[in-house]
Protein backbone atom coordinates (compact mmCIF):
# COMPACT_ATOMS: atom_id res chain seq x y z
CA UNK A 1 0.00 0.00 0.00
CA UNK A 2 1.31 3.27 -1.27
CA UNK A 3 1.84 6.25 1.49
CA UNK A 4 0.83 9.67 1.38
CA UNK A 5 1.61 12.14 4.24
CA UNK A 6 -0.30 14.74 5.04
CA UNK A 7 2.34 17.37 4.78
CA UNK A 8 2.15 16.65 1.35
CA UNK A 9 -1.51 17.06 1.24
CA UNK A 10 -1.31 20.53 2.81
CA UNK A 11 1.72 21.37 0.57
CA UNK A 12 -0.36 20.82 -2.48
CA UNK A 13 -3.30 22.18 -1.40
CA UNK A 14 -1.98 25.70 -0.09
CA UNK A 15 0.08 25.60 -4.14
CA UNK A 16 -3.19 25.00 -5.94
CA UNK A 17 -5.41 27.65 -3.49
CA UNK A 18 -2.45 30.61 -5.09
CA UNK A 19 -2.56 28.76 -8.32
CA UNK A 20 -6.40 28.63 -8.76
CA UNK A 21 -6.88 32.17 -7.94
CA UNK A 22 -3.86 34.04 -9.88
CA UNK A 23 -4.01 31.97 -13.08
CA UNK A 24 -7.59 31.27 -14.93
CA UNK A 25 -7.44 27.97 -16.58
CA UNK A 26 -6.16 27.84 -19.84
CA UNK A 27 -9.76 26.63 -21.46
CA UNK A 28 -11.47 29.69 -19.83
CA UNK A 29 -8.91 32.50 -20.95
CA UNK A 30 -9.15 30.91 -24.31
CA UNK A 31 -13.06 31.09 -24.42
CA UNK A 32 -12.55 34.78 -23.11
CA UNK A 33 -10.52 35.68 -25.91
CA UNK A 34 -12.96 34.22 -28.53
CA UNK A 35 -16.29 35.32 -27.20
CA UNK A 36 -14.74 38.92 -27.11
CA UNK A 37 -13.58 38.53 -30.86
CA UNK A 38 -16.62 37.45 -32.10
CA UNK A 39 -19.06 39.55 -29.99
CA UNK A 40 -20.97 41.98 -32.18
CA UNK A 41 -21.99 45.09 -29.67
CA UNK A 42 -19.18 47.26 -29.55
CA UNK A 43 -19.97 48.04 -25.86
CA UNK A 44 -19.81 44.73 -24.75
CA UNK A 45 -16.79 43.96 -27.03
CA UNK A 46 -14.90 46.64 -24.89
CA UNK A 47 -15.85 44.96 -21.71
CA UNK A 48 -14.89 42.15 -23.00
CA UNK A 49 -11.83 43.32 -23.86
CA UNK A 50 -11.01 44.95 -20.10
CA UNK A 51 -12.05 40.93 -18.81
CA UNK A 52 -9.60 39.44 -21.29
CA UNK A 53 -6.61 42.68 -20.19
CA UNK A 54 -7.67 41.41 -15.89
CA UNK A 55 -6.65 37.69 -16.80
CA UNK A 56 -3.61 38.97 -18.47
CA UNK A 57 -2.59 41.54 -15.46
CA UNK A 58 -3.80 38.99 -12.98
CA UNK A 59 -0.87 36.25 -14.35
CA UNK A 60 1.57 38.77 -14.85
CA UNK A 61 1.51 40.85 -11.16
CA UNK A 62 0.61 37.05 -9.84
CA UNK A 63 -2.26 39.33 -7.90
CA UNK A 64 -5.58 37.77 -7.71
CA UNK A 65 -8.09 37.46 -10.57
CA UNK A 66 -10.70 38.51 -8.80
CA UNK A 67 -11.07 39.85 -5.41
CA UNK A 68 -13.41 37.24 -4.11
CA UNK A 69 -11.39 34.37 -3.75
CA UNK A 70 -14.02 32.12 -2.87
CA UNK A 71 -14.54 29.66 -0.38
CA UNK A 72 -12.03 26.81 -1.35
CA UNK A 73 -14.39 24.00 -2.72
CA UNK A 74 -11.89 20.57 -2.62
CA UNK A 75 -12.50 17.32 -4.98
CA UNK A 76 -10.67 14.62 -3.34
CA UNK A 77 -10.69 11.48 -5.70
CA UNK A 78 -8.44 8.92 -3.24
CA UNK A 79 -7.13 5.52 -4.53
CA UNK A 80 -8.19 2.84 -2.67
CA UNK A 81 -4.51 1.66 -2.69
CA UNK A 82 -3.19 4.60 -0.74
CA UNK A 83 -3.07 5.12 3.15
CA UNK A 84 -3.14 8.43 4.22
CA UNK A 85 -0.45 9.13 6.98
CA UNK A 86 -2.27 11.74 8.77
CA UNK A 87 -5.64 13.58 9.22
CA UNK A 88 -6.72 14.16 5.77
CA UNK A 89 -9.46 16.88 5.78
CA UNK A 90 -7.38 18.40 8.78
CA UNK A 91 -4.13 18.39 6.17
CA UNK A 92 -6.78 20.03 3.76
CA UNK A 93 -7.90 22.77 5.45
CA UNK A 94 -4.35 23.73 6.93
CA UNK A 95 -3.33 24.09 3.25
CA UNK A 96 -6.58 26.34 2.50
CA UNK A 97 -5.10 27.97 6.11
CA UNK A 98 -1.52 28.30 4.23
CA UNK A 99 -2.71 29.22 0.69
CA UNK A 100 -4.92 32.45 1.67
CA UNK A 101 -2.69 33.43 4.35
CA UNK A 102 1.02 33.29 2.59
CA UNK A 103 -0.61 34.10 -1.16
CA UNK A 104 -2.62 36.91 0.07
CA UNK A 105 -5.84 35.63 -0.79
CA UNK A 106 -9.18 37.37 0.49
CA UNK A 107 -10.67 35.48 3.98
CA UNK A 108 -13.93 35.47 2.42
CA UNK A 109 -15.30 32.65 5.21
CA UNK A 110 -17.42 33.40 8.53
CA UNK A 111 -17.55 30.30 11.30
CA UNK A 112 -21.26 30.36 11.75
CA UNK A 113 -24.01 31.36 9.04
CA UNK A 114 -26.34 33.50 11.65
CA UNK A 115 -23.59 34.91 13.75
CA UNK A 116 -21.25 35.99 11.32
CA UNK A 117 -17.81 36.25 12.78
CA UNK A 118 -14.78 35.74 9.98
CA UNK A 119 -12.36 32.64 10.97
CA UNK A 120 -9.50 35.00 9.02
CA UNK A 121 -7.48 32.24 7.41
CA UNK A 122 -10.67 31.61 5.38
CA UNK A 123 -11.05 27.64 6.62
CA UNK A 124 -12.88 25.42 6.63
CA UNK A 125 -12.85 23.95 2.51
CA UNK A 126 -15.28 22.63 1.28
CA UNK A 127 -14.11 18.63 0.80
CA UNK A 128 -15.94 16.05 -2.06
CA UNK A 129 -13.91 12.83 -1.23
CA UNK A 130 -14.25 9.99 -3.60
CA UNK A 131 -12.54 6.42 -3.36
CA UNK A 132 -11.65 5.72 -6.48
CA UNK A 133 -9.56 2.18 -8.08
CA UNK A 134 -5.50 2.81 -8.07
CA UNK A 135 -2.96 4.28 -5.74
CA UNK A 136 -3.14 7.73 -6.77
CA UNK A 137 -4.77 10.99 -5.02
CA UNK A 138 -6.07 13.55 -7.23
CA UNK A 139 -6.53 16.54 -5.85
CA UNK A 140 -8.63 19.71 -7.10
CA UNK A 141 -9.08 23.60 -5.37
CA UNK A 142 -12.16 25.49 -7.27
CA UNK A 143 -12.33 28.77 -5.31
CA UNK A 144 -15.72 29.53 -5.59
CA UNK A 145 -17.22 33.21 -5.22
CA UNK A 146 -20.20 33.60 -4.13
CA UNK A 147 -21.78 36.59 -6.58
CA UNK A 148 -22.25 33.97 -8.73
CA UNK A 149 -22.96 31.34 -6.02
CA UNK A 150 -25.87 33.30 -5.01
CA UNK A 151 -27.63 32.67 -7.95
CA UNK A 152 -27.29 29.38 -8.13
CA UNK A 153 -30.84 27.23 -8.09
CA UNK A 154 -32.13 24.03 -7.58
CA UNK A 155 -35.70 22.34 -8.32
CA UNK A 156 -37.24 19.25 -7.78
CA UNK A 157 -39.50 19.10 -11.12
CA UNK A 158 -41.87 16.68 -11.76
CA UNK A 159 -41.24 13.67 -14.86
CA UNK A 160 -43.86 15.27 -16.70
CA UNK A 161 -41.64 18.76 -17.16
CA UNK A 162 -39.01 16.70 -19.23
CA UNK A 163 -36.30 18.00 -20.71
CA UNK A 164 -38.74 21.36 -21.59
CA UNK A 165 -38.95 21.63 -17.83
CA UNK A 166 -35.67 21.43 -17.35
CA UNK A 167 -34.41 24.02 -20.06
CA UNK A 168 -37.17 26.76 -18.74
CA UNK A 169 -35.90 26.45 -15.20
CA UNK A 170 -32.14 26.93 -16.85
CA UNK A 171 -33.44 29.68 -18.92
CA UNK A 172 -35.23 31.17 -15.96
CA UNK A 173 -32.05 30.71 -13.63
CA UNK A 174 -30.30 32.83 -16.06
CA UNK A 175 -32.90 35.63 -16.46
CA UNK A 176 -33.07 35.94 -12.58
CA UNK A 177 -29.16 36.14 -12.13
CA UNK A 178 -28.87 38.94 -15.37
CA UNK A 179 -26.23 41.09 -14.05
CA UNK A 180 -25.38 40.03 -10.47
CA UNK A 181 -23.47 36.94 -11.27
CA UNK A 182 -20.49 38.72 -13.30
CA UNK A 183 -21.49 37.57 -16.53
CA UNK A 184 -20.61 36.46 -19.09
CA UNK A 185 -21.26 33.43 -16.84
CA UNK A 186 -20.58 29.52 -17.08
CA UNK A 187 -22.85 27.20 -15.70
CA UNK A 188 -22.52 23.95 -14.52
CA UNK A 189 -26.13 21.76 -14.66
CA UNK A 190 -26.99 18.79 -12.58
CA UNK A 191 -29.98 16.26 -13.90
CA UNK A 192 -31.52 13.67 -12.13
CA UNK A 193 -30.30 11.82 -8.89
CA UNK A 194 -31.42 12.95 -5.31
CA UNK A 195 -31.20 16.36 -3.80
CA UNK A 196 -28.07 16.89 -2.54
CA UNK A 197 -26.90 14.77 -5.35
CA UNK A 198 -27.78 17.14 -8.04
CA UNK A 199 -26.56 19.86 -6.49
CA UNK A 200 -22.63 18.35 -6.23
CA UNK A 201 -23.22 17.21 -9.68
CA UNK A 202 -24.13 20.90 -10.78
CA UNK A 203 -20.59 21.99 -9.25
CA UNK A 204 -18.25 19.36 -10.46
CA UNK A 205 -20.01 20.28 -14.22
CA UNK A 206 -18.18 23.68 -13.87
CA UNK A 207 -14.52 21.58 -13.83
CA UNK A 208 -15.55 20.31 -17.25
CA UNK A 209 -13.56 22.18 -19.65
CA UNK A 210 -15.45 24.50 -22.02
CA UNK A 211 -15.54 23.36 -25.20
CA UNK A 212 -15.56 20.23 -24.63
CA UNK A 213 -18.89 17.89 -25.95
CA UNK A 214 -21.08 16.14 -23.88
CA UNK A 215 -20.34 12.20 -24.67
CA UNK A 216 -23.54 11.45 -24.97
CA UNK A 217 -25.34 12.33 -28.13
CA UNK A 218 -28.65 13.95 -26.50
CA UNK A 219 -26.78 15.76 -23.42
CA UNK A 220 -24.45 16.99 -26.11
CA UNK A 221 -27.24 18.68 -28.20
CA UNK A 222 -28.91 20.18 -24.96
CA UNK A 223 -26.28 21.81 -23.87
CA UNK A 224 -25.65 23.30 -27.67
CA UNK A 225 -29.62 24.05 -27.40
CA UNK A 226 -29.14 25.63 -24.15
CA UNK A 227 -25.91 27.80 -24.55
CA UNK A 228 -27.84 29.10 -27.88
CA UNK A 229 -31.05 29.95 -26.06
CA UNK A 230 -28.83 31.60 -22.78
CA UNK A 231 -26.74 33.95 -25.31
CA UNK A 232 -29.76 34.66 -27.29
CA UNK A 233 -31.23 36.65 -23.84
CA UNK A 234 -29.01 39.79 -24.58
CA UNK A 235 -28.36 40.24 -21.25
CA UNK A 236 -24.48 40.20 -22.05
CA UNK A 237 -21.22 41.17 -20.46
CA UNK A 238 -22.05 42.90 -17.16
CA UNK A 239 -25.82 42.67 -17.50
CA UNK A 240 -25.29 45.84 -19.68
CA UNK A 241 -26.15 43.70 -23.14
CA UNK A 242 -24.52 42.23 -25.41
CA UNK A 243 -24.37 38.68 -27.34
CA UNK A 244 -21.73 36.84 -24.68
CA UNK A 245 -24.22 36.03 -21.95
CA UNK A 246 -22.21 32.45 -21.27
CA UNK A 247 -19.11 31.72 -22.14
CA UNK A 248 -20.08 27.74 -21.95
CA UNK A 249 -22.02 25.31 -19.86
CA UNK A 250 -22.01 21.42 -19.39
CA UNK A 251 -24.79 19.38 -18.32
CA UNK A 252 -24.26 16.40 -15.73
CA UNK A 253 -26.93 13.37 -15.44
CA UNK A 254 -27.54 10.59 -12.84
CA UNK A 255 -30.06 7.79 -12.56
CA UNK A 256 -32.92 9.32 -10.12
CA UNK A 257 -36.47 8.46 -8.92
CA UNK A 258 -39.28 7.08 -10.51
CA UNK A 259 -40.84 9.97 -9.21
CA UNK A 260 -38.42 12.74 -9.67
CA UNK A 261 -36.54 14.60 -12.03
CA UNK A 262 -34.50 17.10 -9.92
CA UNK A 263 -32.42 19.94 -11.87
CA UNK A 264 -29.41 22.14 -10.10
CA UNK A 265 -27.88 25.05 -11.92
CA UNK A 266 -24.98 26.26 -10.18
CA UNK A 267 -24.09 29.48 -11.53
CA UNK A 268 -20.18 30.80 -12.25
CA UNK A 269 -18.32 33.76 -14.04
CA UNK A 270 -16.11 34.58 -16.19
CA UNK A 271 -13.33 33.97 -13.13
CA UNK A 272 -14.35 30.11 -13.26
CA UNK A 273 -11.62 28.93 -11.54
CA UNK A 274 -9.88 25.44 -10.65
CA UNK A 275 -6.12 23.70 -10.36
CA UNK A 276 -5.57 20.05 -10.06
CA UNK A 277 -2.24 17.64 -9.18
CA UNK A 278 -2.11 14.64 -9.07
CA UNK A 279 -0.31 12.66 -6.07
CA UNK B 1 -14.35 60.74 -21.52
CA UNK B 2 -15.87 62.46 -18.74
CA UNK B 3 -13.86 62.93 -15.96
CA UNK B 4 -15.42 63.52 -11.71
CA UNK B 5 -13.59 63.47 -8.72
CA UNK B 6 -15.74 62.41 -5.08
CA UNK B 7 -17.01 63.41 -2.97
CA UNK B 8 -19.91 64.43 -5.75
CA UNK B 9 -21.84 67.47 -5.44
CA UNK B 10 -25.53 67.43 -6.09
CA UNK B 11 -25.32 68.90 -9.51
CA UNK B 12 -22.57 66.06 -10.33
CA UNK B 13 -24.96 63.81 -9.62
CA UNK B 14 -28.14 65.00 -11.37
CA UNK B 15 -26.25 65.83 -15.04
CA UNK B 16 -24.71 61.86 -15.09
CA UNK B 17 -26.98 60.24 -17.35
CA UNK B 18 -27.95 55.86 -17.81
CA UNK B 19 -25.10 54.14 -19.61
CA UNK B 20 -22.48 57.42 -19.83
CA UNK B 21 -18.33 55.76 -19.06
CA UNK B 22 -17.12 58.07 -16.74
CA UNK B 23 -13.64 57.95 -14.94
CA UNK B 24 -13.61 58.60 -11.42
CA UNK B 25 -10.97 59.80 -9.06
CA UNK B 26 -10.55 61.52 -5.78
CA UNK B 27 -11.86 59.78 -1.81
CA UNK B 28 -14.45 56.84 -1.79
CA UNK B 29 -15.52 54.19 1.04
CA UNK B 30 -15.43 51.05 1.06
CA UNK B 31 -18.81 48.94 3.07
CA UNK B 32 -20.18 45.87 2.26
CA UNK B 33 -23.26 43.90 4.07
CA UNK B 34 -21.67 43.97 7.98
CA UNK B 35 -20.46 47.69 7.44
CA UNK B 36 -24.24 48.45 6.40
CA UNK B 37 -25.60 46.30 9.42
CA UNK B 38 -23.11 48.66 11.78
CA UNK B 39 -23.97 51.28 10.32
CA UNK B 40 -27.82 51.22 10.28
CA UNK B 41 -27.52 50.43 14.21
CA UNK B 42 -25.18 53.38 14.64
CA UNK B 43 -28.63 55.38 13.04
CA UNK B 44 -31.54 53.85 14.94
CA UNK B 45 -29.17 54.34 18.30
CA UNK B 46 -29.10 57.76 16.96
CA UNK B 47 -25.00 58.23 17.06
CA UNK B 48 -23.01 59.34 14.46
CA UNK B 49 -21.28 57.63 11.55
CA UNK B 50 -17.75 57.01 11.19
CA UNK B 51 -18.25 59.21 8.41
CA UNK B 52 -19.92 61.84 7.15
CA UNK B 53 -21.92 60.38 4.18
CA UNK B 54 -23.00 64.14 2.54
CA UNK B 55 -22.04 64.07 -0.95
CA UNK B 56 -19.99 60.73 -0.31
CA UNK B 57 -19.75 57.72 -2.66
CA UNK B 58 -19.97 54.18 -0.79
CA UNK B 59 -17.92 51.54 -3.26
CA UNK B 60 -19.43 47.93 -2.25
CA UNK B 61 -16.02 46.15 -2.35
CA UNK B 62 -13.58 44.01 -0.29
CA UNK B 63 -9.87 43.92 -1.35
CA UNK B 64 -7.55 41.17 -0.79
CA UNK B 65 -4.85 42.21 1.04
CA UNK B 66 -2.31 44.85 0.12
CA UNK B 67 1.13 43.26 -1.27
CA UNK B 68 4.89 44.66 0.00
CA UNK B 69 5.29 47.75 -2.15
CA UNK B 70 1.35 48.28 -3.85
CA UNK B 71 -0.96 50.49 -2.40
CA UNK B 72 -3.63 47.60 -2.43
CA UNK B 73 -4.47 44.24 -3.64
CA UNK B 74 -7.29 42.93 -6.09
CA UNK B 75 -10.56 45.25 -5.94
CA UNK B 76 -13.77 44.91 -8.05
CA UNK B 77 -17.26 45.21 -6.77
CA UNK B 78 -19.60 43.32 -5.42
CA UNK B 79 -23.39 42.53 -5.23
CA UNK B 80 -25.34 45.39 -5.13
CA UNK B 81 -28.55 44.08 -4.61
CA UNK B 82 -27.68 42.78 -0.77
CA UNK B 83 -27.20 46.04 0.02
CA UNK B 84 -30.66 47.50 -1.04
CA UNK B 85 -32.72 47.02 1.88
CA UNK B 86 -30.18 48.94 3.87
CA UNK B 87 -29.40 51.83 1.30
CA UNK B 88 -32.26 54.32 1.69
CA UNK B 89 -31.26 54.94 4.92
CA UNK B 90 -27.58 56.22 3.94
CA UNK B 91 -29.40 58.08 1.20
CA UNK B 92 -31.23 59.83 3.40
CA UNK B 93 -27.89 61.13 5.46
CA UNK B 94 -26.82 62.70 2.04
CA UNK B 95 -24.65 59.75 0.54
CA UNK B 96 -24.24 60.93 -3.25
CA UNK B 97 -23.28 57.62 -5.23
CA UNK B 98 -22.69 53.95 -4.82
CA UNK B 99 -20.58 51.73 -6.86
CA UNK B 100 -21.21 48.13 -7.29
CA UNK B 101 -22.37 45.72 -10.10
CA UNK B 102 -25.90 44.15 -10.92
CA UNK B 103 -28.96 46.04 -10.90
CA UNK B 104 -30.81 47.71 -7.70
CA UNK B 105 -34.30 47.57 -5.66
CA UNK B 106 -37.38 49.86 -7.00
CA UNK B 107 -36.50 51.14 -3.59
CA UNK B 108 -33.20 52.46 -3.57
CA UNK B 109 -34.31 53.97 -7.49
CA UNK B 110 -36.82 55.91 -5.42
CA UNK B 111 -34.87 57.00 -2.95
CA UNK B 112 -31.68 57.69 -5.40
CA UNK B 113 -34.70 59.85 -7.36
CA UNK B 114 -35.54 61.76 -4.07
CA UNK B 115 -32.41 62.37 -2.95
CA UNK B 116 -30.08 63.34 -5.90
CA UNK B 117 -28.06 60.28 -5.86
CA UNK B 118 -25.87 57.82 -8.69
CA UNK B 119 -25.12 53.92 -8.81
CA UNK B 120 -22.21 53.32 -10.96
CA UNK B 121 -21.16 49.79 -12.23
CA UNK B 122 -17.61 48.90 -11.69
CA UNK B 123 -16.40 45.77 -14.00
CA UNK B 124 -17.40 42.67 -12.31
CA UNK B 125 -14.00 40.45 -12.26
CA UNK B 126 -11.63 42.80 -13.42
CA UNK B 127 -10.29 42.91 -10.38
CA UNK B 128 -6.30 42.98 -11.28
CA UNK B 129 -6.76 45.55 -13.81
CA UNK B 130 -8.49 47.45 -11.57
CA UNK B 131 -5.96 47.71 -8.38
CA UNK B 132 -4.36 50.19 -10.73
CA UNK B 133 -6.44 52.52 -10.25
CA UNK B 134 -6.62 52.70 -6.89
CA UNK B 135 -3.72 55.13 -5.25
CA UNK B 136 -4.24 54.57 -1.68
CA UNK B 137 -6.27 52.38 0.91
CA UNK B 138 -6.26 53.22 4.53
CA UNK B 139 -9.32 51.21 7.36
CA UNK B 140 -11.39 53.65 8.63
CA UNK B 141 -13.09 51.49 11.09
CA UNK B 142 -14.19 48.09 12.38
CA UNK B 143 -10.85 46.02 11.41
CA UNK B 144 -12.21 42.97 13.16
CA UNK B 145 -14.60 42.53 9.65
CA UNK B 146 -11.56 42.29 7.63
CA UNK B 147 -12.48 42.20 3.72
CA UNK B 148 -15.73 43.49 5.27
CA UNK B 149 -13.79 46.76 7.26
CA UNK B 150 -15.03 50.57 6.02
CA UNK B 151 -11.79 51.50 3.89
CA UNK B 152 -10.85 54.83 2.74
CA UNK B 153 -10.08 54.77 -0.80
CA UNK B 154 -8.48 57.16 -2.95
CA UNK B 155 -9.38 56.49 -6.84
CA UNK B 156 -7.72 57.80 -9.99
CA UNK B 157 -9.68 57.52 -12.93
CA UNK B 158 -11.38 54.52 -12.02
CA UNK B 159 -13.29 53.58 -15.28
CA UNK B 160 -17.18 53.08 -14.44
CA UNK B 161 -20.84 52.99 -16.19
CA UNK B 162 -23.28 55.24 -14.74
CA UNK B 163 -25.71 52.32 -14.22
CA UNK B 164 -28.52 53.72 -12.66
CA UNK B 165 -28.96 57.78 -12.59
CA UNK B 166 -30.59 60.54 -10.30
CA UNK B 167 -33.84 60.09 -12.72
CA UNK B 168 -33.96 56.45 -12.61
CA UNK B 169 -32.92 55.57 -16.08
CA UNK B 170 -31.13 51.86 -15.91
CA UNK B 171 -28.26 51.33 -18.16
CA UNK B 172 -28.39 47.34 -17.64
CA UNK B 173 -32.59 47.87 -19.29
CA UNK B 174 -30.91 50.38 -22.04
CA UNK B 175 -28.19 48.55 -22.83
CA UNK B 176 -29.74 44.93 -23.36
CA UNK B 177 -32.89 47.21 -25.22
CA UNK B 178 -30.01 48.37 -27.39
CA UNK B 179 -28.46 45.13 -28.28
CA UNK B 180 -31.48 43.44 -28.96
CA UNK B 181 -32.44 46.20 -31.37
CA UNK B 182 -28.91 46.47 -32.94
CA UNK B 183 -29.46 42.31 -33.29
CA UNK B 184 -32.36 42.89 -35.16
CA UNK B 185 -30.77 45.57 -37.62
CA UNK B 186 -27.95 42.79 -38.45
CA UNK B 187 -30.60 40.20 -39.08
CA UNK B 188 -32.45 42.56 -41.69
CA UNK B 189 -29.27 43.75 -43.18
Amino acid sequence: MREIGAALITETIARLCIEANRNLPEDVACALKTAAQEEPYEPARALMDLLVRNEGVARETQMPICQDTGMAIVFADVGQEVHIAGDFEAAIHEGVRRGYVDGLLRKSVVADPLRRVNTKDNTPAIIHTRLVPGDKVTLTVAPKGFGSENMSRLAMLTPAAGVEGVKRFVLETVRLAGANPCPPMVLGIGVGGDFEQVAEMAKRALMIPLGEENPDPFYAALERELLAAVNESGIGPQGLGGKTTCLGLHVLAKPTHIAGLPVAVNVSCHVTRHASAVL
Amino acid sequence: MRKLTAPLSREDALSLRAGEQILLSGTVYTARDAAHLRMLDLLAAGKPLPVELEGQVIYYAGPTPTPEGRPVGSIGPTTSVRMDAMTPALLAQGLRGMIGKGGRSAEVVEAMKRHGAVYFAAVGGAAALMASCVTSLEVVCWDDLGPESVKRLTLQDLPLVVAIDAQGNDAFALGQAEYLRSREERHES
